[in-house]
């Protein structure tokens, strides 16, 4: 049993990611090439590096988002490894329901849902009553301080902040044993960055593995179990 | 879960010619239980005509299609007799034509459109059928009283949604949708969309739906099929090849979205 809680969640081994832009030519632009990373249980690994480092990328081909040019990606999904470089959409949409979540600086959700659906879905999705899914979204959107007048209202017409709210209890609601988080805190006040710092340490308390880039230095230092330079593996342009 | 169903459909190498000209050629792929797959591409790149192949409106030149079927077990819908798979259409399938009126009756009215597939597949209950017939207009989100209407006094939008409650009241296990929010403004078409993902959602349909809106296309499918020229050039989760498109003709139909 030790020995299983000894294998990472997530295993990125000679991963090199460019892309071929056809409308431009052809042009071919190098991200990063040969890149080496492993997260475990408990562990919140922060991406280094300045802007156009391609740690957004680097996240993207975790999630499956983004095909990889080489290497591969494999994750623990149901105590298996898959890596998926070779895996089917239907697995990768399974990996996704139930094992790894993704929390983007943007809310991408169909236009008439409300935020409490929203929030459940991701449970209801994974067989969880109807009754104890609701319970638990409006404990997650009350910690988050989202206003209760806001939950039975769709969130194309709120602010940034709440947008970016709604998305994180989404993502958190659900346990999710990886958690990929790209700024998820970018349009947040201080007070809403604290509540977010310490959503994540509750998962990692959990045994969650994470991702994370986060831009405020405050979140970075304190969401961070260690850091990833991604500089080193940057491929030629 | 989905990885362990075995597929509702299977299409191998389906191709049809039209004489020297090309519909489809050589498409094939596998669609699971729950699954909605996105069939993309601009007009003329053979959508349609894949639709209508395997919808059985079409008699392909090549290759085969299994599906699925409750009532016969796995089946090549090619070599099915006629009335076998007029029967599989009317039992198993809905489709929802672009143009309403290619898919309504125009001369009954909108509420007997919506019972019809009930009465053809033996329902004789009429107090049965009529609520569920009530029930779907409903859920469709159209006004009851105006159930007694031709079909021509609603508007594009409801008779669109009129469509739809006739092609799911039977509770087919595969929907096929060509362009289903094509001619309708945008704000109905939102919510058209709405409707149709909880409504596949709820109900575990399997569907496949041509568009060439990459934006209904996100919203609705899990998966997609870049077409062009008769030819299946990508395929992939909608995300990935929308967000990391790998062909040339893929990445010009993204680029060429306008941005809101």
């Amino acid at each position: 049993m030790t020995k299983k809680l000894e294998r990472p969640m997530i295993k990125v081994e000679g991963l090199t990611k460019r892309f071929t832009l056809h409308q431009h030519g052809g042009a071919r632009i190098g991200v990063f090439g040969g890149l080496d990373l492993e997260v475990k249980k408990g562990e919140c690994v922060v991406l280094a590096g300045a802007s156009g480092m391609g740690k957004s990328t680097l996240i993207r081909c975790v999630y499956g988002n983004y095909l990889t040019s080489g290497g591969s990606v494999k994750i623990l999904h149901d105590g298996a490894e898959v890596d998926l470089a070779g895996a089917t959409p239907q697995t990768i949409l399974d990996i996704r329901r139930r094992t790894m979540g993704y929390v983007s600086q943007f809310l991408r959700v169909i236009p008439r849902v409300s935020t409490l659906q929203l929030v459940m879905e991701p449970l209801l999705e994974n067989g969880v009553s109807a009754e104890e899914a609701e319970a638990r979204a409006r404990a997650m959107l009350a910690s988050l301080k989202l206003p209760e007048a806001h939950w039975s209202l769709p969130p194309a017409t709120f602010s940034g902040g709440e947008q970016q709210r709604v998305n994180i209890a989404r993502s958190f609601v659900r346990e999710y044993p990886i958690l990929l988080l790209d700024e998820p805190t970018a349009s947040l006040d201080a007070a809403n960055r604290g509540i977010v710092v310490d959503l994540i340490k509750a998962a990692l308390a959990k045994g969650s593995a994470m991702i994370g880039i986060f831009h405020d230095e405050s979140v970075r230092e304190a969401a961070a179990t260690r850091f990833f330079e991604i500089e080193s593996y940057k491929t030629a342009a | 879960m989905t990885t362990q169903a075995p597929p509702l459909l299977r299409v191998n190498r389906v191709s049809k010619w039209f004489g020297e000209i090309v519909g489809c050629r050589n498409v094939s792929f596998d669609l699971h239980p729950g699954e909605i797959l996105g069939v993309v591409g601009e007009s003329g790149s053979g959508k349609t005509t894949l639709l209508r192949c395997l919808s059985g409106k079409l008699e392909p030149t090549s290759g085969g299609a299994e599906f699925l079927s409750k009532r016969h077990g796995p089946v090549d819908i090619f070599q099915l007799g006629e009335q076998d798979r007029r029967r599989l259409q009317r039992e198993e399938w809905g489709f929802v034509h672009q143009n309403p009126r290619d898919g309504l009756r125009m001369r009954v009215s909108g509420g007997a459109n919506v019972a019809e597939p009930l009465m053809s597949l033996g329902g004789r209950h009429y107090g049965q059928m009529r609520r569920a017939t009530t029930d779907w207009l409903e859920r469709v989100e159209l006004d009851i009283s105006r159930v007694d209407h031709k079909p021509r006094n609603f508007s594009g939008g409801m008779q669109q949604r009129i469509q739809i409650a006739r092609n799911l009241i039977h509770q087919p296990r595969l929907v096929f949708m060509d362009e289903p929010t094509g001619g309708l403004d945008v704000s109905v078409q939102a919510r058209l969309l709405d409707l149709l993902r909880e409504l596949v959602r709820d109900l575990q349909l399997s569907a496949i739906i041509v568009t060439h809106d990459m934006g209904v296309a996100r919203l609705m499918a899990d998966r997609l099929l870049v077409m062009k020229n008769g030819d299946v050039v990508e395929t992939g989760l909608t995300d990935q090849v929308l967000d990391d498109a790998q062909h040339p003709y893929t990445q010009l139909l993204v680029s060429s979205v306008l941005q809101l």
